[in-house]
């Protein structure tokens, strides 16, 4: 059960600049721990770029940089001295298309994340592995062939695969960006089912183009549009008498 | 801004409304014919009535099921979600409002076989106040007006009232003159069935606030809020 609303994470007055361009512009917005909080909107809209900022991801690419500040549990993660690989160990995140690395087993896979932390016995990393893997639903289909490749695995199987290598260091928030949009109707529905119960343990943030898709995982959703945070409210709110006009127009396909 | 990505869609909400006002249309034109042909006494208009809730009925079908299609193939939202869920349950109300235009009817039937009794002026004044009503609801369901449709459900306590006088001036003239009882009785029943119009109007208003608003009214779920 969900308990007391703290927000984990909190982006104040957020701007994020690709060059002279801002990709989102002036955010505030909390993230409170064990909840799914969607972002939505249409493409171009910031809600990929906000994602990325929180773990200083958007900093990757060539003239992008942030102001404002993102605070993890009340600590700004753009501060001085903040090793930006410490922070994507506690705010992992899983990408629209599977990214299983190649060149690894399964097992290796899952405890890839594992090596940026402090040395872990051989019997602790299996340890890791089966609980990364039983938490994404994912250990029963791959538990005899946990050396053999991943390519193996359908998309699906993959996807829950990035998710198991991202919650194996046990991060606090998880980042999915658009993390079914490659999958086929059923894969999708596992994931979902997924995320239900990754919010036990994490707090999820998922950036999804599937306005049925936010409604039926997330608790908390906000709509973004050129940029700019126009509603942030409870799900079934937000999907049944939204407050801004704009989001009922994008939310009922009279725009987008 | 590219143009109405769902512009289909939006085509046959339309299309949906359009039905449900061809059926409010009727169930109004049958509460009004029912309580003509009572005042008249005339027994083939009693029966257009009875005849014509067949078409209330088909219409009520065909909207339910728009509805729910609607709603399995479109995964509608927000307003558009509102205005299925809402059209859905006014249909519903409109066509019990179309069973009560016939019980006023068979009353009127049957009516036409007593000595010739007055119908009070209270139960004209009911008829009037919630046809009156019916058509208000549904102008406010049309217009997405909200401050009408809550006018409406403000007008309900007056046609109870006309109810309540109804029946204490029928009791008393039964009692005075048991050879009207039958009469008394049906008239009775007629002045239940308009308050139970009235009602199903008053229904009809609180989906349309629901529809404009995103607020539920029913139950005095209003009151006491502060605003």
């Amino acid at each position: 059960m969900v308990t007391a609303a703290v927000p984990r994470l909190a982006v104040e007055r957020l701007t994020a600049w690709y060059g002279d361009a801002a990709g989102i512009r002036d955010v505030n917005l909390a993230f409170e721990a064990n909840r799914v909080s969607a972002l939505i909107g249409p493409s171009g809209c910031g809600k990929s770029t906000l994602l990325r900022c929180l773990n200083r991801m958007h900093e990757l690419v060539p003239d992008a940089r942030v102001e404002g500040r993102v605070l993890l549990d009340g600590h700004d993660i753009y501060a001085p001295g903040v090793n930006p690989i410490a922070v994507r160990r506690t705010v992992g995140m899983v990408f629209q298309k599977p990214t299983p690395f190649p060149t690894m087993s399964i097992a290796e896979n899952v405890a890839a994340g594992l090596k940026v932390g402090p040395p872990v016995s051989r019997s602790e990393r299996d340890a890791v592995v089966e609980r990364a893997l039983r938490r994404a639903a994912l250990w029963d289909e791959v538990k005899d062939r946990l050396h053999h490749s991943p390519l193996a695995l359908s998309g699906g199987q993959q996807q829950r695969l990035c998710v198991a290598r991202s919650i194996a260091p046990e991060p606090e928030v998880l980042l999915l960006d658009e993390p079914t949009a490659s999958l086929d109707p059923l894969g999708a529905a596992r994931i979902e089912e997924l995320v239900h119960e990754l919010k036990r343990e994490f707090t999820v943030v998922i950036v999804t183009h599937n306005l049925q898709q936010a409604a039926r995982v997330s608790d908390v959703t906000s709509f973004f549009y050129l940029g700019a945070l126009i509603e942030t409210g409870p799900t079934a709110q937000l999907f049944t008498a939204p407050v801004q006009p704009q989001t009922e127009a994008y939310i009922t396909g009279r725009f987008g | 801004m590219t143009p109405e990505p769902q512009r289909h869609f939006h085509e046959e909400l339309s299309h949906l409304k359009q039905r449900l006002l061809a059926i409010s249309s009727e169930a109004e034109d049958a509460v009004g014919l029912a309580v003509d042909a009572l005042l008249t006494r005339d027994r083939e208009k009693a029966r257009a009535v009875i005849r014509g809730d067949h078409a209330i009925d088909v219409l009520e079908t065909g909207i339910e099921e728009q509805g729910f299609q609607l709603i399995a193939l479109h995964q509608p939202m927000a307003k558009d979600l509102r205005l299925l869920f809402s059209a859905i349950r006014i249909v519903n109300d409109l066509e019990r409002v179309g069973d009560h235009a016939v019980n006023i009817a068979q009353s009127a039937e049957r009516l036409i076989d007593h000595p010739q009794i007055v119908p009070e002026p209270e139960v004209v004044e009911m008829a009037r106040l919630a046809r009156q009503m019916l058509a208000d609801a549904l102008s406010a369901f049309v217009r997405g007006d909200a401050p009408l449709a809550r006018d409406v459900c403000r007008r309900d306590d007056a046609v109870d009232a006309l109810n309540d006088s109804v029946y204490r001036i029928l009791l008393t003239h039964m009692m005075e003159d048991p050879r009207v009882i039958g009469a008394g009785m049906e008239l009775l029943l007629v002045s239940r069935n308009l308050e139970r119009v009235a009602d199903l109007a008053t229904n009809v208003a609180e989906d349309v606030v629901f529809l404009v608003e995103g607020k539920t009214i029913k139950h005095h779920a209003e009151d006491g809020r502060a605003e």
